[in-house]
């Protein structure tokens, strides 16, 4: 469980995120919804210890033999929390000539140290595997898509096999047919590896249909969270987005129509 | 590599085979007192070179950064002249000190000049390191010719490997253990190398890795400035090489880095003692003349693939 508390942050004098306070279960898939700038990815990292906050805190609770014990992300070891937490973010700019497998491996820095055992190397092939990049796995990734590196990246972070993974906008440069299958691999991420994600997503329909939980951010503030028959709803989307949003149930899934 | 080395060993300006090497005792002297003083510093400087032109290129994120486009190696220069003036007689453990503490310091001057360029990977980058180089350059200079430095200064700045002797190349075993510590740690600076965001997630403290990695390079360039003088592009032509051959993982390319350094630099070296025999052209100018070709090569082949 990752409990942000009464966390805030500003640009300068522009305040852009908070008080916000979240609790990310344990389990499934937890989606951040909202509009450009609202606040979402300053969310995201800020719970992923890759920016700091002006104020609050962030914790995430193990399971210990003495009960569950609570790790200040932004105080503890970053070496300990880089086995519980995960995080990658939008974009990611990098000049390095890895191999697919070679970045797929430094997940597993935090348990190895460099040198992987039996166990990190199932843990890379699994990842691989699962992001159905296992024949990629010997090309450079200044030889892949933009869709592919970012497969690649994910994995990574898969291999780091820790309890909780948070991405930041993973469908980005995904066509339909591989946004399709990210989500539903992450799904199986969520059900059949027992890990919890959270996610931005921009398309609010992926968001329904494959997500727990949506949580949806505007202006900073956490507006509205629930299920997705709780939140895809009309005047709740229209109240995020400032727009006027039809939502018709299409195969059991609340769907929003937005496009005039 | 051996064959070079080998070679390396038996050219000179005294005459030795193995039949004299084996029956002359003065051969033998000659050879114990010059020519492998002089072998083992090639190896040892050109291997600090190679590696601290890797390490820089990964934490810097560009490829065409190395001691002397960083100017690390002219603030090492500064330091020694500086020295100089102030203290002439120092030992050479505090010459060592000194110019690699400045060296730090205008590697760190650099890192903070380039927080403000946006575009990493551009050529802009090593184009800021030459000119940062360039002032300490003329700051060396002027406080040289000002106190009768000027001919210790140029005899540096060729870099020459003639008068290298026993009791003068031992320093640089200190290199030697640096490009083991590299090696130790290669992980992190490739982790490093992904940058601060994927660092942190791993685990890394990147500020702290960068920092590690620039003292081990600082301390890399002092030692070798001190001892041999500049090595200049060394570090910048092989890593590349390995690099488009390898791709850029730290710890597997470093053996190859060193091997293929060292055997560039003997080349250079035993190029520049037998054209113009027997007087000698130093192996940093003929490296510099192969260098900064393998430069220009290197920017016009990277621009197709040069992104922001
Ligand atoms: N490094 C930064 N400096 C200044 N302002 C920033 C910075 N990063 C984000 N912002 C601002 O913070 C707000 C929230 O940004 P962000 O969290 O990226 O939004 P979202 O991911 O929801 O689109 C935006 O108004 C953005 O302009
Ligand atoms: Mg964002």
């Amino acid at each position: 469980m990752i409990t942000v508390d009464a966390v805030t942050k500003a640009y300068g004098d522009t305040p852009v995120l908070g008080p916000v306070s979240e609790v990310l279960a344990d389990r499934g898939i937890t989606s951040v919804i909202g509009p450009n700038g609202a606040g979402k990815s300053t969310l995201l990292t800020i719970a992923g210890r890759l920016a700091e906050p002006d104020s609050g805190t962030v914790h995430v609770h193990v399971d210990d033999a003495a009960g569950a014990v609570g790790l200040d992300v932004h105080r503890a070891r970053s070496a300990d929390v880089a086995k519980l937490v995960a995080v990658l973010r939008q974009e990611n700019h990098f000049t390095a000539r890895l191999t697919v497998r070679e970045l797929v491996s430094f997940g597993r820095f935090p348990h190895s140290r460099g040198r992987l055992t039996p166990t990190d190397v199932a843990a890379v092939d699994e990842a691989l595997g699962f992001l159905d990049l296992t024949a990629l796995q010997g090309r450079h990734l200044d030889e892949l898509s933009g869709g592919q590196r970012q497969r690649a990246y994910v994995a990574m972070v898969l291999a780091q096999g820790t309890r909780h993974v948070l991405l930041d906008e993973p469908l980005n440069n995904l066509d339909i047919r591989h946004a399709v299958r990210m989500m539903r691999l992450l799904r199986r991420v969520a059900d059949e590896l027992g890990r919890a994600v959270a996610l931005v997503v921009h398309d609010v329909n992926f968001a329904a249909a494959w997500s727990d939980r949506i949580v949806a951010v505007r202006d900073g503030r956490v507006v509205a969270q629930g299920t997705p028959e709780e939140v895809v709803r009309e005047d709740v989307l229209r109240e995020v987005f400032d727009t006027p949003v039809r939502v018709h149930v299409l195969d059991g899934v609340p769907t929003a129509v937005y496009f005039r | 590599m051996l064959a070079l080395v080998a070679l390396s060993l038996a050219v000179g300006g005294y005459d030795i085979t193995l039949e004299t090497f084996l029956h002359d005792e003065k051969a033998r002297e000659m050879f114990f007192i010059s020519r492998v003083p002089r072998t083992l510093a090639l190896v040892l400087a050109a291997a600090a070179m190679g590696v601290s032109g890797v390490v820089m290129q990964v934490l810097v994120q560009n490829k065409f950064v190395e001691p002397t486009t960083t100017g690390s190696s002219q603030w090492a220069a500064l330091g020694i002249v500086g020295l100089a003036v102030v203290h002439p007689g120092a030992p050479t453990i505090v010459r060592m000190v000194v110019a690699s503490l400045l060296a730090l310091v205008g590697t760190l001057v650099f890192l903070g000049v380039l927080r403000r360029v946006s575009l990493r990977s551009s050529v802009v980058v090593p184009l800021v390191g030459i000119m940062l180089g360039s002032v300490v350059g003329a700051v060396t200079t002027y406080l040289a010719s000002d106190n009768d430095l000027l001919q210790m200064l140029a005899s540096w700045r060729s870099g020459g490997f003639n008068d290298i002797v026993r009791g003068r190349y031992e320093p640089l075993w200190i290199v030697g253990l640096v490009v083991v510590a590299v090696y130790v740690t290669a992980d992190r600076f490739t982790i490093a190398g992904l940058g601060r965001d994927v660092a942190t997630n791993l685990g890394l403290h990147h500020g702290r890795v960068v920092f590690t990695g620039t003292a081990m390079v600082a301390l890399a360039t002092g030692v070798t400035t001190v001892v041999v003088g500049f090595v200049p592009f060394l570090g910048l032509v092989v890593p590349n090489v390995v690099s488009l051959l390898r791709g850029d993982d730290v710890r597997r390319n470093l053996p190859w880095v060193v091997l293929a350094s060292v055997a560039l630099m003997v080349v250079c070296d035993l190029v520049g003692r037998t054209v113009v025999f027997p007087l000698e052209v130093p192996a940093s100018v003929v490296l510099g003349a192969v260098g900064a070709t393998a430069f220009v090569v290197l920017v016009l082949r990277r621009k197709g693939s040069l992104r922001g």
